[in-house]
């Protein structure tokens, strides 16, 4: 990729307005000002500078990286835009850095397109766009291109962010959700349910006050490290929406076997173990954006833990369980207490029991 | 967790099951048939799903999951009485989060809501309040649901908003008290249960009293007792001990949280606010007599029932359901003609399926861990 920086064609525009209107998004001056002074300046790189309709990527600057493509597309729709631990930007380039990552691919370019409701403070869009630009310099990746929608008041919730991605796979890696095997171990790189109370809890409306912050985060460093010391590596996966519990169905389901894990060795925060026995939420369910479960042969499980609690994102990393011969596609849970459970798929939202 | 993991010690549990299984032993009428000991607390089927306990229990024990949920009971009538009031354009409708998904014979709230409906969640009939307070100009209703746990605090919240003089709140009152549908089980001809764990919360407002009849009058012993897996666990063995004894009494395991007397101040509010009904409709038990309450005549303008003219029809349960032979112990939620196909969490037929505190569901989504493959229709 090269970093050398071309001349740009003309001048930025410059947003005089405090908030945003459905002038913004008429194609005209006024929405060329706000992506220039919003966007194009934050984002600023000489992947995007050309400002044409798409970007161009050398295919040779690509194959340096593996032989194959991985791309993926998420829209964030997070309530509120802002909370603590992050924001409705640094989800939006962590999640779908974390999408390309937990394939084995290599994070190279982002897309940002947004759908900005009229009345929106340019001071938000502003705040959003700087997140959105940090977070990608700091996860080494590059937003290549992007659109701007603003669509009548109503018509959305404030900001809607949708990030593509693209990166590329190495030669001879193969990760599979249908690839878990008896025998294999399950392990997660830390603290879990951690983004799901702490978003629960900033929406206000159970006047409950926690000290949760959200795990958001880029995992391609870390996962990375993983698969330098565990190649043999069968599967990863973000626990977002739906928590640890639906993406070990996932995995039991897609390979045919069954899971074992273990509640007294999932990391778990006692805020987050707290919140959730005050609102009767599992904390299995809650979704996280900066933990991935990975599935890896017994032989190589101490390297892998080693190498995650090696990266500042994966200190609590541990194992919470076994592939086993189980009733194919079923998770079981040993409790704390030394009883066992199913641990299902979820049915419909999560929704606080009354006593 | 300080004060919660105490009471989940897997060491302890242990132990405890071990004195089980003594007493057990010696106990002639379990080597004849299973005991069948019903938890009456919706809370305590959810800690004895969530913990596994049944599974760690000797098999010589089943736990039958008694009707204390009262997510579970409300009838499809009474959900689409809430629906026609939460859809008037003026009601903003506040609600318990897992009351959203009980059905009704059309559609429940959840649906309300996609369609429009102005439906929130709150934590707490004050929270409803607050709303009324904050939009003077819209109807606030709160569906009022529960035992007699959540009573007082809408009966609370009730006279907080007649000092206040606030007269855009109002309740939908489906409260219901515990006692009459013990004894309505136990006047069941099929019902052979031989103790029962009584109700944690519901005891911590109306103490041990009311529950007296269970031991004196049907000659049952009933333990009340707390929500986490110890409590569980040590009430069931009380329950042993007083088999062994040949003792026949209401006993308080719970006694950290229940006073013998009840709340004398929760007690003076649910009677100043509430008056019995003659009889209420619960689903997969029919109507029973003095099993609910509803607001006195002088709070009748905070009765949305009052209020708002509702269509208070009948709907009877769906005729394949045997919720009632399940709550009363007859069958295993397993054995219902429609567990698991006509009958899902996702679209559920039964008032068991409806919540995680539902046996049904608790099977359901936990497994039963003796639900053997071959007893699956």
């Amino acid at each position: 990729v090269s970093t050398e920086m071309p001349r740009r064609a003309r001048a930025l525009g410059r947003i005089v307005a405090q908030t945003v209107t459905l002038a913004h998004g008429g194609g005209g001056k006024a929405m060329k000002d706000l992506i220039d002074d919003v966007f194009v300046r934050a984002f600023d790189n000489p992947t995007l500078a050309p400002l044409e309709d798409q970007a161009r990527l050398t295919l040779a600057g690509l194959a340096e990286y593996g032989d194959r493509l991985a791309l993926t597309t998420d829209a964030y729709v997070v309530d509120p835009l802002f909370f603590p631990g992050g924001d409705i930007g640094k989800l939006a380039v962590c999640g779908t850095v974390n999408d390309l990552a937990v394939g084995g691919a290599v994070p190279l370019y982002l897309s940002c397109a947004v759908i900005a409701e009229e009345g929106l403070p340019v001071a938000v869009l502003r705040r959003v766009a700087q997140s959105i630009a940090d977070v990608a310099r700091e996860a080494g990746v590059v937003i290549a291109t992007g659109d701007t929608k603003i669509v009548p008041k109503g018509a959305c919730d404030k900001l809607f962010v949708t990030t593509s991605g693209i990166g590329v796979v190495r030669q001879g890696l193969d990760l599979g959700v249908h690839r878990a095997q008896p025998g294999d171990a399950v392990l997660v790189n830390g603290w879990l349910g951690d983004h799901g109370a702490a978003i629960l809890a900033a929406r206000g409306d159970l006047s409950l006050e926690t000290p949760i912050a959200s795990d958001c985060a880029a995992l391609h460093r870390l996962i990375a490290a993983l698969l330098e010391a565990a190649p043999q590596t069968r599967c990863l996966r973000d626990a977002t929406r739906g928590g640890v519990a639906t993406v070990l169905n996932e995995i039991a389901q897609a390979s045919g076997v069954g899971i074992e894990i273990d509640d007294a060795r999932m990391p778990m925060r006692d805020a987050v173990r707290g919140f959730c026995e005050i609102l009767g939420l599992d904390p299995l369910y809650l979704g996280n954006e900066g933990k991935i479960i990975a599935v890896v042969p017994p032989d190589q499980c101490d390297a892998a833990l080693a190498a995650m609690r090696r990266d500042p994102l994966g200190r609590d990393a541990a194992v919470v369980g076994r592939i086993d011969h189980g009733e194919t596609g079923r998770v079981t849970l040993r409790t704390a207490l030394g009883g066992r459970r199913i641990v299902d798929m979820l049915v419909g939202e999560q929704l606080p029991r009354i006593c | 967790m300080k004060y919660v993991d105490e009471f989940r010690d897997r060491s302890k549990a242990v132990a405890l099951i071990g004195e089980i299984r003594r007493l057990l032993a010696r106990s002639k009428l379990a080597r004849q048939r299973p005991l069948q000991i019903m938890e009456v607390c919706g809370g305590h089927t959810h800690s004895i799903f969530r913990y596994g306990i049944e599974g760690m229990l000797p098999e010589e024990i089943e736990l039958v999951h008694g009707p204390g949920c009262p997510v579970c009971v409300l009838p499809m009538g009474r959900v689409d009485d809430c629906v026609a009031v939460a859809e008037r354009p003026e009601v903003i409708f506040t609600t318990f989060g897992d009351a959203m998904r009980v059905p009704g014979s059309k559609k429940n709230l959840l649906q309300a809501k996609a369609e429009g409906a102005d439906v929130r969640m709150v934590y707490s009939p004050l929270d409803a309040l607050a709303l009324a307070r904050k939009h003077p100009e819209r109807e606030v209703v709160f569906f009022a649901i529960g035992f007699e746990t959540t009573m007082p605090s809408t009966a609370l919240t009730v006279l907080r908003a007649e000092v206040e003089g606030i007269r855009n709140f109002s309740v939908f009152c489906n409260h219901i008290t515990i006692v009459p549908t013990i004894k309505a089980v136990l006047d069941s001809p099929d019902m052979h249960l031989d103790a029962f764990l009584g109700p944690g919360h519901v005891s911590m407002v109306v103490g041990a009293a009311p529950f007296r009849f269970v031991a004196e009058y049907y000659n049952k012993p009933l333990i009340i007792s707390g929500l986490e897996p110890l409590d569980i666990l040590q009430s069931i063995w009380m329950v042993l001990k007083q088999l062994d004894q040949g003792r026949c009494e209401v006993e308080n395991q719970y006694a950290r949280i229940v006073p013998p007397a009840g709340n004398a101040e929760a007690l003076r509010a649910v009677a100043r606010v509430y008056e019995l009904r003659e009889f209420f409709e619960w689903r997969g038990l029919g109507s029973i007599d003095h099993s609910g309450v509803r607001l006195r005549e002088r709070y009748a303008g905070f009765d949305a029932e009052r209020k708002f003219a509702v269509p208070n029809a009948r709907i009877a349960d769906p005729k394949s359901c045997q919720c009632g032979e399940v709550l009363k112990g007859v069958i295993k939620p397993w054995q219902c003609k429609v567990f698991g196909s006509a009958c899902t969490p996702e679209r559920p037929l039964g008032a068991l399926m409806v919540s995680s505190e539902g046996a049904c569901a608790a099977y359901y989504q936990y497994g039963g861990a003796r639900r053997k493959p071959e007893a699956v229709p």
